[in-house]
């Protein structure tokens, strides 16, 4: 039986308080869309109502007009796609116009994916959207590894990851959360993580892609145009876990929004136990257009099964019994 | 406006080396016109196989015992495409559609040809049918490697008013491939439209023949994709648009059916220099 679509519409919706919070961002539920996944939710309100998610995170959008890479782009793997799109997009100016007028006249909560090729264009990209209408958060996307140069990816360096978050914390207005998009291609994401903290922003997505590779046995050359590529999908799913829990054991108010495989409510009740305060679903909306729904709508169930009376009773649960406060080493870190 | 629907399967038929799916797809018939595909979930809820197939719609029922129901035309490349193919009477299949834009018909009953590589055939069916009733001529080339890679001869037969196969090894019809015959048959019957469907390679050299006959050309291209609804944009490919400035556009929602000569045929796979937001040229 296919819990999708209009099945999962027929269920009867639990008594659950299914609202979330990132930072100051307040939604009336615990699933977002994630970067990349869902263009700018205008192909989507065609399967559910957009409105009612958490948020649409919007692709990543650059400052200028960007073709991407050449085909092919993607390749299928075990429960899972690679893909080295390369951050095709309109550029930012046409996206204020067009994509982000749409979904502030449709009345969705936004959050903003952002990506530059420098700390500066990721300066100008906060500037631009300062003044801009429909703003509800950014995601700075500093771990996208289709970039020219793979060994600048800003996540991987935690200098270079706070350099980028100071500027655009200082370019932002101020009442705007930020969120720092990570990349699981690093030896210790806590301590990445805690250098953006220290930056200054507001939360966390974990996590981007993992670089992959497939070589076509056919002729014999990489699968992908673009040679490596972001592996998504479920394949990922226990590695975002892992990600998830090790961040919140290092930082136990950092809001953290959980992205990677989810496909089922009972995924992201995973995330949420780990120290989600949200979760994105991504990947899996390619495979069931009305994923982000469905799996709200699993979720609730889930909670009810388990006697929880809102969403915000199960962050962190996983963790129950652990002294989270002290992995974080060095007492370093400050709570917030 | 696409749909998500639980079809039934109805019956699976083989066809030479392919095969037909009837599928339920309550609403999907209805919105129908030749040229839109649907997208089909592979392997259940559980499945590894993430990402939807696409099949052009072949046929359409809009009423019957079953309600509406659809056709596809499966060939069998991967495990995906096996997996539908072992699907039997009963069978539940997560279906998406209608989806991609459809070709453009002539106002007036101009005479058209149409060009089918493979089963690129299944959704000229349908065409064939509507040309007919406008008053066109409708002229049909089918081509394949071999015979058994044919699709549908006989039954386009009753909708076209001439049939031409090509096979490369010459097992039926003329030895060669569609552009080998093309010329002769669009000078012959003044041919004003080429409809075309099939494998990359053949699209460009149709397109490119209606180009010497100033013929005006709907091409339905085959890109991969993952998601079928414009979300993932791993389906682009060069076009020209109407302000003269190529993009990298979708083939899912801003195709799959494109003017053959607004294809920059040549440079798929490829960001041409001259694109929108290509990559700055390296001047070093």
């Amino acid at each position: 039986m296919f819990g999708r679509g209009i099945g999962s519409a027929a269920a009867p919706i639990p008594n659950i308080d299914m609202t979330a919070a990132l930072a100051s961002l307040a939604m009336p539920s615990p699933v977002l869309t994630a970067s990349g996944c869902a263009a700018s939710g205008r192909e989507l309100d065609q399967f559910f109502d957009i409105t009612k998610i958490g948020a649409i995170v919007t692709k990543s959008v650059m400052l200028r007009p960007r073709s991407g890479r050449p085909t092919p782009r993607m390749c299928e793997t075990p429960s899972g796609m690679l893909n080295s799109i390369g951050l095709q997009g309109p550029g930012i100016e046409d996206f204020i116009e067009v994509d982000l007028a749409w979904l502030e006249a449709r009345g969705a909560r936004t959050v903003v994916s952002i990506a530059g090729e420098s700390v500066d264009e990721y300066g100008k990209l906060a500037q631009k959207l300062r003044t801009a209408g429909g703003v509800d958060a950014i995601e700075v996307n500093i771990s996208c590894p289709n970039v020219s140069d793979r060994n600048q990816v800003f996540a991987c360096d935690p200098e270079m990851a706070a350099n980028v978050i100071q500027t655009v914390r200082r370019q932002s207005d101020s009442q705007t959360p930020i969120f720092a998009k990570l990349s699981p291609d690093v030896t210790d994401i806590a301590a990445i993580a805690r250098s953006v903290v220290r930056a200054g922003v507001d939360g966390l997505t974990v996590i981007n892609t993992a670089l992959g590779m497939v070589i076509d046995v056919e002729t014999m050359r990489p699968a992908l145009a673009g040679v490596t590529g972001g592996l998504s999908g479920p394949a990922i799913r226990p590695i975002a876990l892992r990600c998830v829990w090790q961040i919140r054991q290092a930082l136990p108010d950092i809001p953290i929004l959980g992205v990677g495989g989810i496909r089922t409510g009972l995924d992201a009740l995973q995330f949420i136990l780990a120290g989600a305060n949200a979760v994105s679903v991504g990947t899996m909306t390619f495979n069931d257009p009305s994923a982000p729904m469905r799996v709200h709508n699993e979720l609730a169930l889930a909670l009810q099964e388990r006697g929880f009376g809102s969403v915000s009773e199960a962050i962190s649960y996983g963790h129950r019994g652990a002294d989270i406060f002290e992995v974080v080493g060095e007492g370093e870190i400050e709570p917030e | 406006m696409p749909l998500q629907v639980r079809g039934e399967v109805l019956d699976v038929r083989r066809a030479g080396s392919y095969y037909v799916l009837s599928i339920t797809a309550l609403g999907i018939p209805e919105q129908y016109r030749p040229g839109h595909f649907v997208t089909i979930g592979i392997g259940g809820e559980e499945s590894g196989l993430i990402l939807r197939r696409a099949f052009a719609i072949h046929q359409v029922q809009s009423r019957g015992v079953y309600g509406g129901t659809l056709d596809v035309v499966v060939g069998v490349q991967g495990k995906g495409t096996r997996w539908l193919s072992e699907r039997r009477r009963h069978d539940t299949l997560d279906i998406v559609g209608p989806l991609g834009k459809p070709f453009i018909l002539p106002k007036e009953g101009v005479p058209c040809v149409l060009v089918g590589g493979g089963y690129g055939s299944a959704p000229l069916f349908m065409l064939a049918e509507q040309l007919r009733e406008r008053g066109c001529r409708v002229d049909v080339v089918l081509g394949a490697s071999t015979e058994e890679k044919l699709y549908g001869v006989l039954d386009i037969k009753r909708v076209s008013s001439m049939i031409t196969i090509t096979t490369e090894d010459g097992s039926s019809g003329t030895k060669g491939r569609v552009t080998d015959v093309l010329p002769d048959i669009m000078e012959r019957n003044n041919s004003a439209v080429v409809y075309a469907c099939g494998p990359m390679g053949m699209l460009a050299a149709v397109a490119g023949i209606a180009a010497e006959y100033r013929a005006y050309s709907q091409c339905s291209v085959e890109e991969s994709m993952a998601c079928g609804i414009g979300i993932c944009m791993t389906c682009v490919l060069p076009v020209i648009g109407d302000d003269g400035i190529t993009r990298m556009v979708r083939s899912c929602v801003e195709g799959p059916i494109f003017r053959g000569d607004l294809v920059r045929w040549d440079e798929i796979g490829t960001i041409p220099a001259d694109a929108l937001g290509a990559p700055a040229l390296d001047m070093s």
